[in-house]
């Protein structure tokens, strides 16, 4: 993991609570899920795996989180999430996202 | 209580009574629940309103879809991860399983029974499988463009005639195979019908097959009947050229809710059901609801038609009476209301909330819960009842 992104996913840790994490985690799993497929691997929207993602820039794809992307099913989730969280799934995307319990 | 420990406590009971034969009983009253994370469905009785036991193994069930065997006695499950299961609903346990694609949506059964099709997409296309042994007879990739892509497919439903029919979402395209030579697949492909197709559904007569449109405000309609009449634009424009609202998640036509000439349809993108006068195709009315439709199911009798919705509204229940056109009552059944399922004649209708992990069963006349079960996340409910209709 490169020093930068380390730094990113530490801060992205420190202000998203662990309780809240569980929340997230669910949320991805469920409610992105419902399009990704609930293992990521893939359904309406594409596969949401770190083999998938690894070439894309993680500002972009915490953009396309918040903002969503105009002229696709993807919705933007910037009501529901802060930067920190969004920052925080992408991290936990890059990473192998963690199942829940 | 596991398929294995149902089975025994059945021997026991019959054993206690003397008899010498496990009790014989009919399938029309029951169902399977389809428990999404634990790859497990639950097989339940709509007439005492139990559970009977499960059957585990199945898989990625989310967004699992089920169809039934024209004897009401098996149950095909269509599974995320491209497994598609045939489950005994009266031994409770898996008749044959086979994993048949990387990812997939749903599938149908062909009219006289015979044929599985199963709608992938990845790689994108139909396959075809005899329904007794789940043999692959036929393989439709739904190749488009310049041949060397992949449409995902979506909305398949069956018809008269053992056709299928499908939607080709990055290709804006509908396609009906006919499949009266089992092996040998004949394609019909209708191309330009709109912009990303999402889900279709069949009226109950087989004859109209609309593929609902995620990328314009509309809906594509082909006359099964007439072919060759094209495919025809209807309900276009619905939104009026307003900006639409985020869609959090996709609504589905499953089903048809049809009450007299007027069917009920989610809007995409818009807190609306459309009302649409299906002599004429025409928009008949529009009914404000609580967040974006995911199912608008009709009670059997069309009297009322019942709406879920949409994160972050999917707490939410609304009943519709179809006669003045107005929400009549707003449910809360729990968290994640994820689907509905009306019983044969419609006196009760079953509601999952999957972040509660219950099963609500609530009298569709006085619109009071009548039972709850425990079941681990569930999503899908399916009843036998659907065997015997076009296009479930
Ligand atoms: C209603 C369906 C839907 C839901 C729900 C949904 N997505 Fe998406 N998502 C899509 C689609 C479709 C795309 C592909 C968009 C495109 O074609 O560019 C996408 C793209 C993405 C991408 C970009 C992937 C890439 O390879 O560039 C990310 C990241 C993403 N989604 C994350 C999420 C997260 C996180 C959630 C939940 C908070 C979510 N999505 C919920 C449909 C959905």
């Amino acid at each position: 993991m490169s020093a930068l992104l380390f730094a990113a996913s530490l801060a992205a840790a420190q202000t998203v609570g662990a309780a809240r994490q569980k929340e997230l985690v669910r949320l991805v799993r469920q409610d992105c899920g419902s399009c990704h497929g609930m293992t990521l691997n893939g359904g309406l929207g594409p596969p949401l795996t770190p083999q998938a993602l690894k070439q894309k820039p993680a500002e972009g794809l915490k953009a396309t989180i918040l903002g969503g992307r105009p002229g696709t099913p993807m919705p933007p989730w910037g009501a529901f999430m802060t930067e920190a969280e969004a920052d925080w799934i992408v991290n936990e995307l890059l990473k192998g996202f963690p199942n829940e319990r | 209580m596991s398929a294995r420990s149902a089975a025994l406590a059945a021997i026991t009971l019959t054993a206690l009574a003397g008899c010498v034969q496990t009790e014989l009983r009919g399938t029309g009253d029951l169902g399977v629940i389809i428990e999404r994370a634990a790859g497990r469905v639950q097989i339940v009785d709509t007439t005492r309103e139990t559970k009977l036991g499960a059957v585990e193994g199945l898989g990625d069930l989310s967004h699992a879809s089920v169809v039934f065997s024209r004897d009401g006695r098996y149950a095909y499950v269509f599974g995320r991860d491209g497994g598609l299961t045939k489950v005994d609903l009266l031994r409770m346990r898996i008749d044959v399983r086979v994993v048949q694609s990387g990812n997939s949506i749903g599938g149908a059964i062909s009219q006289d029974g015979r044929l599985i099709a199963a709608a992938n997409y990845t790689p994108g296309g139909v396959r075809v499988f005899d329904a007794e042994t789940l043999e692959l007879l036929a393989d439709i990739p739904a190749a488009y463009g310049d041949g060397s892509q992949r449409a995902k497919v979506v909305g398949l439903e069956d018809s008269a005639g053992n056709q299928f029919a499908f939607s080709l979402f990055e290709a804006g395209q509908i396609w009906v195979a006919d499949l009266s030579e089992p092996r040998v697949p004949k394609l019909t492909k209708f191309k330009d019908v709109g912009r990303q197709p999402y889900d279709a559904l069949v009226t109950p007569d087989g004859r109209y097959y609309l593929a609902g449109l995620f990328g314009e405000d509309g809906v594509a309609m082909l006359d099964l009947w007439h072919p060759e009449r094209g495919v025809k634009r209807v309900l276009a424009g619905y939104g009026r050229g307003e900006q639409p609202l985020p869609v959090y998640k996709m609504p589905h036509l499953e089903g048809w809710a049809m009450a007299g000439s007027l069917a009920f349809l989610p809007a995409v993108g818009r807190h609306e059901v459309l009302v649409v006068d299906t002599a004429t195709w025409r928009e008949a009315g529009r009914i404000k609801v609580a967040g974006q439709p995911v199912f608008v199911m009709a009670r059997p009798d069309g009297r009322q038609v019942w709406v879920n919705f949409a994160f972050p509204e999917n707490e939410k229940v609304q009943v519709i009476d179809v006669e003045t056109q107005t929400i009549v009552k707003t449910l809360v059944p729990g968290k994640a209301v994820l689907h509905m399922e009306f019983t044969p004649r419609g006196e009760a209708v079953w509601i999952s909330a999957r972040d509660d992990s219950r099963v609500l069963v609530y009298d569709t006349a006085t619109l009071e819960l009548r039972s709850l079960l425990l079941v681990d996340n569930p999503s899908g409910i399916f009843f036998t009842s659907r065997a015997f209709r076009m296009g479930l």
